[in-house]
């Protein structure tokens, strides 16, 4: 029990990485598994923010005051990999518009039948 | 003129023919001297190389290494001098009897036919002299590849659909089995060259080998056992110059002397003699040999009861292969050379026949012998050589090849050989009986084409004076025996 | 003066194509696009020579950015592992960037020639930087940075078929998903080593001598990400429908380089890095990448068998090979690795010979190639179509071309490690590989339409027969490939310290 609580941002990280997980195998909306990528890649990021937390730290920002800073290294990773994941989600958002533009829906299934049909 | 030079230009040579036949395409007669003249410099130096291999001389030449443990390298083993010596001289023979062929059935596309002609010689050649298993096969597939356009020659659909089959059976066969078992034998010893004595002994695991021997003996279609055999029956739709070349010089004589040479150089006789592994081999040519026959009986068409003919020889020389006793091999060997002269007599005549005369099938040979005398008696000759008849050259590795399965205790083996033998006689002794025996009520016009008659004649001949001087070939294949 | 330059060429291998993607970004101009690009790439094959200079001499090259000394700062290692690699690819990014200029542009609109060029300047720097990289999260941006690029470039597609969206999409997800795992293992071994340098990586991994279950987890979810970037079997569903819809420049440019870089930095860090863990190692080889290749090879050669489009076939044909190249590194030993990169670089060549080939038929024909619709075409178009048969001939394995080379080294490899059924299974596969291409040349030649020959482009053809004549050159002559490969080999299983 007290190891849940002591490990909680584990716990949490893995519910919401599959969460998102989740969302994108079983979603038939294209935008709804975009989202869902979204939510799977910021489960990772919250992880190893949280991974970086040094207690009684503050956030890795030099200041006169205090003397415990939060390791900075994987908060700078994750800057660059939240970055990739912004480019990601917006390069997927322009995809599923023109997804729309061709095909005037965005759900899985309807695609699928379209796609059936035009290949007679 | 140094040995490896030899070797160097003897297979250059036929390149060459088929470079300056293109460049004098426009000039008939220029064009079709160049495969006489590429064919009597070939024979000038096949004979060289020959007497060369008599008197121990070696003849090897190596350009570079492919990969681990295999060069690219020529080297002419007996048995190699053999083969080249039978492809250069029939090539002269062949290529005067193909202007009288193709002049007289007014064959299109001639100069083609000629550059691939010669282009499969060369192929040939370098089969005859290639010193490793990979050089070997690199040729061999240049061989199946340059033929393709020869039997596919008359672009009708009946040629198209014999060339994909022709293709599809030797190339897939060669990839799929044949290669396979080359890179096996690279695994198990390291090295593809050829040495007296094969290199699989003490090197290849024993139990394998019948399974090595399958590979091979199905991968290497050209030597035409069944079932591998149907390509050639087919390819009978190309003009007859190719079916002599076909049958007799070039591709089918590849595929056994390639199998002869994979079991004498790679394998080792002794190898297989101690391992028994090729036993099965022995009945399956058997039936080949047997099927075929009776199978040739029931044809009609001439070119196509030769085909089923050639089968049928081809499996003698895979039967001397696979009882791999010293007499047997002798005339596994020695066959090489007396079933090339008779086949092309053979098939020149079945040529000969149709150019002049316009007639395809032996039921409409009735009353021809009288007209075209000449032409049957080459027949004749070939023929009895083919049967074995005593003074033809024929007889000669018939009869080693029956000593031979008596040496190995395969009495029923020469039984069967014998009663071949009669089927020989009955289906290839057809024509010449209904030719002179009955009467054609029809009036046939002949076509003059002299040049389709002399060949065979000439080969027919050979055939029987060559009898006498059989000691003069059986020298050089006596160096192909081990133990 | 050009010291300057030719000092940081390690750096500029990367940055430069970077640079310039983003200069000809929004030029309106249809062809300058293309030749600013060709001028990159030359100046790119300039540095990579260099490169090659240093190399022979040095044997090492380490590049810090920022001259920050490593473990802190992101550094280049340049070694006979990847210097081959090196060399090939910007051969070839620039033989394929000058077969793009008619190709590329009959399959986009015109007025986007300056963002498809820029896109495809990036995708060619990314992917250079998987191959130089020596830090495990700089590896992670550049495969980013790649997939965004290759995604967009297979969108492109849309404009001939509106799949491409939808493979766009698809590899987008499945991209991602696999890059996040691979973040995740790099996480893991940020935790437990606070570094994350490969050098000092297998230093501070050596501490934990018997291995936690959280390195071993990272390790995991890090080989994971990267296989389904690498397109192994059973995550290799992306690749397909991306490289048949995508443009054929882009299908070559992908099939060709695109995994094969990723499949590099695979097998170093597996080699290098994870070597730490032997039993871990052989673990993850024997039960994981060995029998997933043997079902790579089989299906994937099984799947082409039955495919009518053409470039599809091409690409479960990929996948095959893929699974060649990984059945050869999960052997663990020397002969195994140097024919896993002799397959590299021969798979290189032949695929990239293939798309170009096939390509050049797809713009002729406007539509799908299938296998109906290249009836007669090896009579239309001979030249290109000799090529077709050339690179094809190197698929099967003839002799004579460089695929013989690769399956020998392979078939050795495998025979030395005495595994006989995947040699069998090999076997087999390439007899079958044999019915897919037969197809292709039955239809080709051999079906009743005869067509008169057409005039052919050269600037298409030129490239091609470019490539085709190097698949037989390196047939014959196998020594520069089997010596790179030797040498990556050498420097992988020998361990290296910096």
């Amino acid at each position: 029990m007290s190891n849940f609580i002591y490990f909680w941002n584990h716990f949490a990280f893995i519910l919401l990485m599959v969460g998102g997980l989740f969302i994108i195998i079983t979603s038939q909306n294209y935008l709804k598994k975009v989202v869902g990528l979204a939510i799977f890649q910021t489960a990772v990021f919250v992880f190893f923010v949280s991974l970086a937390k040094v207690l009684d730290g503050t956030a890795p920002i030099l200041t006169k005051m205090e003397n415990a800073y939060s390791n900075p290294l994987p908060h700078v990773l994750i800057l660059t990999a939240i970055v990739v994941g912004v480019a990601t989600s917006a390069l997927g958002l322009a995809l599923v518009l023109q997804i729309y533009r061709n095909y005037e829906t965005i759900e899985e299934k309807e695609i699928q039948s379209l796609e059936l049909k035009s290949d007679k | 003129m140094s040995n490896s030079f030899l070797i160097i230009l003897g297979i250059i040579t036929p390149l060459f023919a088929a470079l300056f036949s293109y460049i004098c395409r426009y000039n008939n007669n220029l064009r079709d001297s160049f495969g006489i003249i590429g064919g009597l410099v070939t024979f000038l130096i096949s004979l060289k190389i020959f007497h060369g291999i008599q008197n121990n001389e070696i003849f090897q030449i190596t350009f570079f290494t492919l990969f681990d443990g295999v060069d690219f390298t020529f080297k002419v083993s007996a048995l190699g001098s053999i083969f080249s010596l039978v492809a250069s001289s029939l090539w002269i023979l062949a290529s005067i009897y193909t202007i009288g062929y193709m002049r007289g059935a007014g064959e299109k596309n001639q100069t083609r036919f000629v550059i691939f002609y010669s282009i499969a010689i060369h192929a040939a050649l370098a089969i005859a002299w290639s010193g490793n298993l990979l050089v070997l096969f690199i040729f061999y597939e240049i061989l199946t590849f340059s033929t393709f356009p020869l039997v596919g020659h008359k672009q009708n659909a009946e040629s198209q659909s014999a060339g994909r089959l022709y293709l599809s059976i030797l190339v897939g066969t060669s990839l799929i089995f044949f290669l396979p078992a080359i890179f096996w034998i690279w695994l198990e010893t390291g090295t593809l060259d050829f040495q007296d004595g094969g290199i699989l002994i003490n090197q290849f695991p024993a139990e394998y080998l019948s399974l090595l021997i399958a590979m091979l003996v199905f991968g290497i279609g050209k030597a035409a056992i069944m079932p591998i055999h149907r390509w050639l029956p087919a390819a009978m739709v190309a003009p007859t110059p190719v079916s002599a070349l076909l049958h007799a010089v070039a591709v089918v004589k590849a595929g056994v002397f390639s199998f002869l040479v994979v079991i004498v150089y790679i394998v080792g006789p002794e190898f297989l003699l101690q391992t028994k592994s090729s036993d099965w081999l022995v009945w399956l040519a058997c039936f080949t040999i047997m099927a075929s026959s009776i199978i040739a009986i029931t044809k009609d068409d001439l070119k196509a009861r030769l085909a089923y003919s050639t089968i049928s020889q081809l499996s003698y020389i895979i039967l001397g292969a696979a009882l791999a006793s010293s007499l047997a091999l002798k005339g596994a060997s020695f066959h090489i050379i007396t079933h090339a002269l008779g086949k092309i007599t053979l098939f020149f005549c079945a040529g000969a026949i149709y150019v002049t005369a316009h007639i395809k099938k032996v039921s409409e040979l009735k009353g021809m012998g009288f007209k075209l005398p000449l032409i049957f008696f080459a027949y004749t000759l070939g023929a009895l050589s083919i049967i074995g008849v005593p003074p033809f050259i024929g007889s000669w590795s018939k009869f080693y090849l029956i000593m031979g399965s008596i040496e190995r205790e395969f009495i029923i083996v020469a039984i069967i050989l014998g009663i071949s033998s009669l089927l020989n006689i009955y289906y290839l002794l057809q024509p010449v009986v209904i030719g002179f025996t009955q009467n054609s009520r029809r009036e046939v016009k002949l076509t003059k084409a002299p040049l389709t008659v002399w060949p065979p004649v000439i080969t027919g001949l050979s055939c029987l004076i060559f009898f006498f001087y059989a000691n003069y070939f059986l020298n050089n294949v006596s160096g192909v025996i081990v133990s | 003066m050009f010291n300057i330059f030719l000092d940081d060429a390690a750096a500029l291998v990367v940055v430069l194509p970077l640079l310039i993607s983003a200069i000809i970004a929004f030029m309106p101009s249809k062809i300058w696009p293309w030749i600013i690009s060709l001028v990159t790439l030359v100046l790119h094959l300039v540095l990579s020579l260099h490169l090659l200079k240093e190399i022979s001499i040095s044997g090492l090259i380490i590049y810090e950015f920022g001259n920050w000394e490593p473990p802190w700062g992101i550094s280049f290692k340049i070694d006979g592992v990847n210097i081959g690699l090196q060399l090939l690819f910007s051969i070839f990014v620039l033989i394929s960037t000058f077969y793009s200029r008619k190709i590329f542009l009959s399959e986009i609109d015109s007025r986007d020639s300056g963002k498809a060029y820029s896109l495809w300047l990036l995708a060619i720097g990314s992917l250079n930087g998987i191959i130089l990289t020596n830090d495990i999260f700089n590896l992670f941006v550049f495969l980013e940075i790649s997939a965004l690029a290759s995604i967009s470039l297979i969108a492109l597609g849309a404009g001939q078929n509106r799949k491409a969206l939808l493979a766009a999409f698809n590899y987008l997800i499945i991209g991602a998903i696999g890059a996040t795992f691979y973040v995740i293992g790099v996480g893991f071994a940020y935790a437990m080593t606070g570094t994350l340098n490969m050098n000092d990586l297998v230093i501070q991994l050596a501490q934990y001598s018997d291995g936690q279950l959280a390195i071993f987890a990272g390790m995991s979810f890090m080989l994971i990400g990267l296989m389904v970037k690498a397109a192994i079997f059973p995550v290799h569903i992306w690749l397909p429908p991306a490289y048949s819809y995508a443009p054929s420049a882009v299908s070559t440019l992908l099939a060709a380089l695109a995994t094969k870089t990723i499949l590099y930095f695979f097998v170093r860090l597996l080699y290098e890095v994870f070597i730490i863990y032997p039993s871990y190692l052989s673990l993850f080889l024997d039960f994981v990448l060995y029998p997933l290749s043997l079902l790579a090879i089989f299906i994937g050669t099984l799947i082409a068998i039955y495919q009518d489009d053409i470039k599809k076939l091409l690409a479960f044909s990929s996948i095959a090979q893929i699974g060649y190249i990984t059945l050869a590194f999960s052997l663990k030993d020397h002969s195994g690795i140097t024919s896993g990169f002799i397959h590299i670089f021969n798979h290189a060549l032949i695929k990239g010979g293939l798309f170009m080939a096939v390509g050049y038929f797809a713009i002729l024909y406007k539509d799908r190639v299938t296998l109906s619709s290249l009836r007669g075409f090896g009579y239309k178009y001979p030249i290109t179509s000799f090529a077709l048969l050339i690179c094809g001939l190197s698929l099967i394995g003839l002799p004579l071309t460089n695929g013989f080379i690769s399956k020998l080294y392979l078939f050795q490899a495998l025979y030395t490690n005495q595994m006989y059924f995947s040699i069998a299974l090999v076997a087999v596969s390439s007899a079958l590989a044999v019915a897919y291409f037969w197809k292709i040349v039955e239809q080709m030649w051999f079906s009743e339409i005869k067509f008169k020959s057409e005039k052919e482009d050269a600037y298409i053809y030129l490239p091609i027969w470019i490539i085709t004549v190097s698949i037989i050159f390196f047939g014959i002559y196998s020594s520069p490939i089997i010596e790179f490969s030797n040498l990556s080999a050498d420097y992988l299983i020998s361990g290296y310290q910096n």
